[in-house]
Parts: structure tokens; C-alpha cells; sequence
């Protein structure tokens, strides 16, 4: 942020302090204008809902009768009675320790792959990022589903028969699915790799330094903002994941619940069984998970995340 | 932004042997990525007895009668239909997107007003937020308005900035922009409404092309929020009409299903294919040039 406050003493009431050159100018009316349709969506749309599904939460609610008061209920009931609830934890969380870190690693490994190439290197990034945009839609989870069902491709190649449809092989299809999305975050890794100046390396070379330990006293400690910008965005979205398990499962989460992600089943609670105050007790469960993995993500990358040019940051 | 830095110089010419390891391993991987694309193709031309029977990728005889049972749409509703439904709200959301973003982004890159700091900071914690925590609530305020089954709930939010992350990717591409200009303007009698339209909005096209493309891919590709809203079937997208198919495992269907998979991927391939050197590039500054 580069707000700097005037004296207080130029603000006086009715007097528009000098514009000063290279600064912003002071517009108070015309910047609201212009916010205008933020602060409004901001208030109606993100605030007002945050503070009722609070509310909610503490109630009973199936979108026709009146909210019902019920305390922490739904949060007793989730925590201590609702084995289906701990599911759905157990498997957003396995999904995301598995998902994230194989998917970033490739998306390093191609990045790192795809930098020194001279020619070829334009074709490779968008090919490789294609899927990313492709595998959030229906059709691709529905290709992933026939693909890793019985007699499908995978089961052919590998004997294993369907991974879909075995509980303890369904969510590798869906972390699958994720890490064949790494184009991504390669692409933010490329760029990064772009910004580490080349004479760190060929000092490094003149050293006698030799690739390992190039990649982990340059690469990393110089791309270390870069690998943390991507591992916070795609943990939060990883928590969200819906989509592939909505089509995997049929929107139910099977078989035996390996694919009741959180979201499927806060959907399942929420718009299926009409138990609004319960989901809205788990979306405020997920808000402070997700907080707090960000929270402690950003706490450890004290300690790992290195600023090169933390002056003009 | 836009300006790319070149690659970090070459330290030891690589052998050629290595070049070439390097291009196979590169191919070798992109033909692992590209198989469930290429399955899906032939998957939508195949008759339907080969559809599981058959190990071959490539079917023995062309199907073509998947895409047109494909066309006949589900639940009695046309795939132009569906394709039209799809469009007018993937058309809103970006018009909504481009608008509201853009204004938003103006403010706060170019303008000083009071709270400026901390409400930036709350624009940026939003993109943090997860949809789930506003979902429930929007769906009982857009139940109230009687917006349920209508395309208000997907269009109308995205004309209030609701999308933080455009807003910030816009910021972060106006903050580039040398002050000068406006300067420049404001001399010869511009007011900021003014500037914003003639100056600053011109030189942002390449952040707002972002947006746009990037807006109508997700949107696109959306479907939980259109499977709240949306149940009569001539409302549904071809996103949310491929979801019938997901009860329906009879293979029988399987080529139809996989012909209309392709129908709706269509238009993001086009999008891909037409724009992806303003995709990768706004994915590259999306925020890291911090």
C-alpha cells in the first residue's frame, strides 16, 4: 500500500489540499461513484450473508419456516454424532494433502523443464495450460468417470478395475483430475523463473555448484513467493472441490462416502435435506479452516518465503 | 505488465542430445495429457456396442447419430436452446464482470479517498473468502426477490464487483499506468469521469480482455451455482443439462452424453484456441508482480 496521509492540518473542512504531482489525486465524491457498485455487492452480497449464515447456524432453518433458535446444536450434532461429517473432513483433507503438493511439484518440474527452452517453449505453456481451463467443466469429469470406471481405460491398462467405483480408489481419481490441471500454476512458476537474474547462476557455475544444488540454493529460495502465492491459492481452492465429485459419485458422494467431499455433502445438508442452518453451520466451519490454513501457511512461510527486493515490494 | 522479461540466458549450451531428451519428454507428457481429449472425441462417434466392448481408441465406423440424438437436447429441450440459455448468461456475467470491475479498480488504483487502505484490504480478503460462507444466505435473499429459477442470482452479482479477483488483477494492471497521463488530461479539463473513460479505460484493455475471457470460461464452466438456481429444464445451461446424464450410466446413452460433452466444451476450446496468449499471460500477472 502506498496511502500516505496529508498533515492533518491541510484537512481542514472545505479546503481540497494541493494536488501534488505523482501523487493521487483527492476525489472523495467521484471515488465513491465509482465504488459504488463494489460497496453495494460488498454489503448485500458478502457481508449482510456472512453475518445471517452466522446467524443460521445457531438455528434450524429448512427455507420455509421461520429460523428456529437451537444454539450450538448444529455444531454439537456435527462434531460428536454425525460420523458422515468427520467423513467429509477426512476426505477434503486427504484429497488436499495429495492433490496440492503433486500438483505443484509438476507444475514446477514442467516450468523448470520448459525455461531454457528455445524453441517450442510458446507451444508447450498453452498446451500444457489447456487443461486447466477445460478440467473444471462437467464434460471432462464425466470423461474422468468413464476413464477410471470399470472396463474403463485405466482398468485395461492397469488391471486394477474401476478405480470410481472402489472406495479407497475414488478420491485418486479426483486428485487425478486436479493434478492434470497443472498448467496453472506452471505458468505463474514460469514467470517467476523468468525473474531470477541469470548471474546468480553463472556464479553459482564459476563455483562449481551442480544442478541439485543450484535448483535449492537459487531456484528455490529466489521462486520461494512464487511457490507460496501458488500453494495458498490452490489449497483454498482445493477445500472447495465439487464439481468431479458431484459427477464421480452422482452427486452422492459414493461409494461407501470416499467421494463425500465437504462441499458435496454441505451441499447435500443444505439444498437437499433443506438443512440450511446445519450447512451453514459447516460453511462457517470450512471459512475458519480455511483461515486458519492459510493463517498457519502464512506464519510458517516466515521462515521459508525469502524477499529478494523487499524494498520496492 | 505486459512487457515480458526475456528468459534467463542460457549458462552451457545444452548438448544436442539433451534438447532432444528434453522435446520427447515434453511430447511423451502432452500425449498423456491430451488422451482423455482424444478419448472424448472418439467416445462421441462411437456406435454404442463399442463403447466399452472396444479396447481401440478410434471407433470401427463413424457414429455421427450421437450428435444429432446429442441435438435433440435433454428433457425435451434443444441444444440450441441450452446453447443460447449458456451464452446469455456467460455474456452477462462478462458484461457485469468488465463494468463493475473496471469501475471498482479505478477508485482504488487511481483515486484517494478516506478508509482506501482498509477497504482494499477487504477487497483482497474476499478473494480468500469461500463461496459457501455467502451461499446460503444469497440463495434466501434471491428466494425473497423471487430470483429462484431466473438468471438474475448468476448475472446480477457479477455487476456489483462481487468478483474480487478482477478487481485486483485490474488494479494491479492500472497502477502501471504513468500518471502523467492523467495529468495531462486534467489540464486540458478532464474530470476523473472523464479521464477514467478517455485515458485510463483505453490503456487497460488488455486487463479487461482478461477479465472478459477469463469471466466467460468460468462462468462457463460453472455448475454449482447453476444447480442451485436453475430447475426447470428450458432454463438449464448445457453444463447443468449434461447433468442428467449423471444419473444415467446406461452405455446406451454414452455416445449421445459424450457428443453433447463436446457440444459444451466447444466454445471454451474456440475461446482457448482465439485468445490463449491473453489467457497464460493474465494467469502469468494474476497478481504475482506484487
Amino acid at each position: 500500500m502506498t496511502t500516505t496521509q496529508l498533515p492533518t492540518t491541510v484537512r481542514k473542512k472545505g479546503v481540497r489540499p494541493p494536488d501534488r504531482p505523482g501523487r493521487p489525486r483527492r476525489r472523495e465524491g467521484a471515488a465513491w461513484v465509482f465504488l459504488s457498485p463494489w460497496v453495494l455487492g460488498a454489503c448485500v452480497l458478502t457481508l449482510l450473508p456472512m453475518a445471517v449464515s452466522l446467524y443460521l447456524s445457531f438455528t434450524d432453518y429448512d427455507l420455509f419456516s421461520a429460523p428456529n433458535w437451537v444454539g450450538l446444536r448444529n455444531y454439537t450434532q456435527m462434531f460428536t454424532e454425525d460420523p458422515r461429517y468427520w467423513r467429509s473432513v477426512a476426505t477434503t483433507l486427504m484429497y488436499v494433502v495429495i492433490a496440492v503438493p503433486l500438483q505443484l511439484a509438476l507444475a514446477l518440474l514442467v516450468a523448470l523443464a520448459l525455461r531454457n527452452m528455445k524453441r517450442g517453449r510458446g507451444f508447450y505453456r498453452s498446451a500444457f495450460y489447456a487443461p486447466s481451463l477445460l478440467g473444471a467443466s462437467m464434460s471432462i469429469a464425466l470423461v474422468w468417470r468413464a476413464i477410471f470406471n470399470d472396463g474403463g481405460t485405466v482398468d485395461n491398462l492397469l488391471g486394477t478395475g474401476g478405480w470410481v467405483n472402489r472406495p479407497g480408489w475414488a478420491l485418486f481419481a479426483v486428485a487425478l483430475l486436479t493434478v492434470w490441471q497443472f498448467g496453472a500454476p506452471m505458468v505463474i512458476f514460469l514467470a517467476g523463473l523468468q525473474q531470477i537474474p541469470g548471474e546468480l547462476y553463472e556464479a553459482a557455475e564459476v563455483d562449481g555448484a551442480s544442478v541439485w544444488r543450484r535448483f535449492l540454493s537459487i531456484t528455490v529460495p529466489m521462486l520461494s513467493p512464487v511457490i507460496f502465492f501458488n500453494l495458498v491459492l490452490q489449497t483454498i481452492q482445493a477445500f472447495q472441490v465439487f464439481t468431479p465429485a458431484f459427477a464421480i459419485s452422482a452427486g452422492k458422494g459414493g461409494p461407501a462416502d470416499s467421494t463425500l467431499f465437504y462441499t458435496l455433502y454441505l451441499y447435500d445438508r443444505g439444498f437437499v435435506a433443506s438443512h440450511m442452518g446445519y450447512a451453514s453451520a459447516m460453511a462457517w466451519v470450512l471459512l475458519f479452516a480455511i483461515g486458519a490454513v492459510t493463517a498457519i501457511l502464512f506464519r510458517t512461510s516466515r521462515s521459508w518465503v525469502f524477499y529478494a527486493s523487499e524494498g520496492d515490494r | 505488465m505486459t512487457s515480458t522479461t526475456s528468459a534467463t540466458p542460457l549458462l552451457r549450451k545444452p548438448v544436442a542430445w539433451r534438447r532432444v531428451a528434453l522435446h520427447a519428454g515434453c511430447l511423451a507428457a502432452l500425449l498423456v495429457m491430451l488422451y482423455p481429449l482424444a478419448w472424448l472425441l472418439a467416445t462421441s462417434v462411437k456406435p454404442a456396442d463399442e463403447v466399452i466392448a472396444s479396447l481401440d481408441l478410434l471407433p470401427s465406423r463413424l457414429q455421427w447419430s450421437n450428435y444429432e440424438t446429442a441435438l435433440d437436447g435433454v428433457n425435451d429441450v434443444s441444444v440450441g436452446r441450452l446453447l443460447g440459455n449458456s451464452l446469455l448468461i456467460a455474456g452477462g456475467a462478462v458484461v457485469g464482470n468488465v463494468l463493475s470491475c473496471s469501475l471498482a479498480a479505478y477508485a482504488f488504483a487511481r483515486l484517494r479517498f478516506r478508509f482506501r487502505g482498509p477497504l482494499f484490504a477487504f477487497m483482497i480478503a474476499t478473494i480468500m473468502l469461500p463461496h459457501h460462507a455467502v451461499l446460503i444466505p444469497q440463495y434466501i435473499i434471491f428466494n425473497q426477490l423471487g430470483m429462484v429459477n431466473t438468471y438474475w442470482p448468476l448475472i446480477l452479482p457479477k455487476f456489483l464487483a462481487t468478483e474480487a479477483f478482477f478487481v485486483f488483477l485490474i488494479v494491479q494492471f492500472m497502477r502501471g499506468l504513468p500518471r502523467e497521463l492523467e495529468e495531462a488530461a486534467r489540464i486540458d479539463g478532464c474530470g476523473p469521469f472523464r479521464s477514467f473513460l478517455s485515458v485510463i479505460l483505453p490503456l487497460t484493455r488488455p486487463a479487461l480482455i482478461t477479465t472478459a475471457i477469463f469471466t466467460f470460461i468460468w462462468t462457463w464452466n460453472d455448475f454449482f451455482t447453476q444447480l442451485i438456481y436453475l430447475f426447470s429444464p428450458e432454463k438449464f445451461t448445457l453444463t447443468l443439462a449434461l447433468r442428467s446424464f449423471v444419473d444415467a450410466s446406461s452405455t446406451s446413452a454414452f455416445g449421445p452424453m459424450f457428443a453433447m460433452s463436446v457440444i459444451a466444451l466447444l466454445p471454451i476450446v474456440l475461446f482457448f484456441l482465439a485468445f490463449q496468449r491473453f489467457l497464460v499471460e493474465g494467469m502469468a500477472n494474476s497478481g504475482i508482480k506484487g
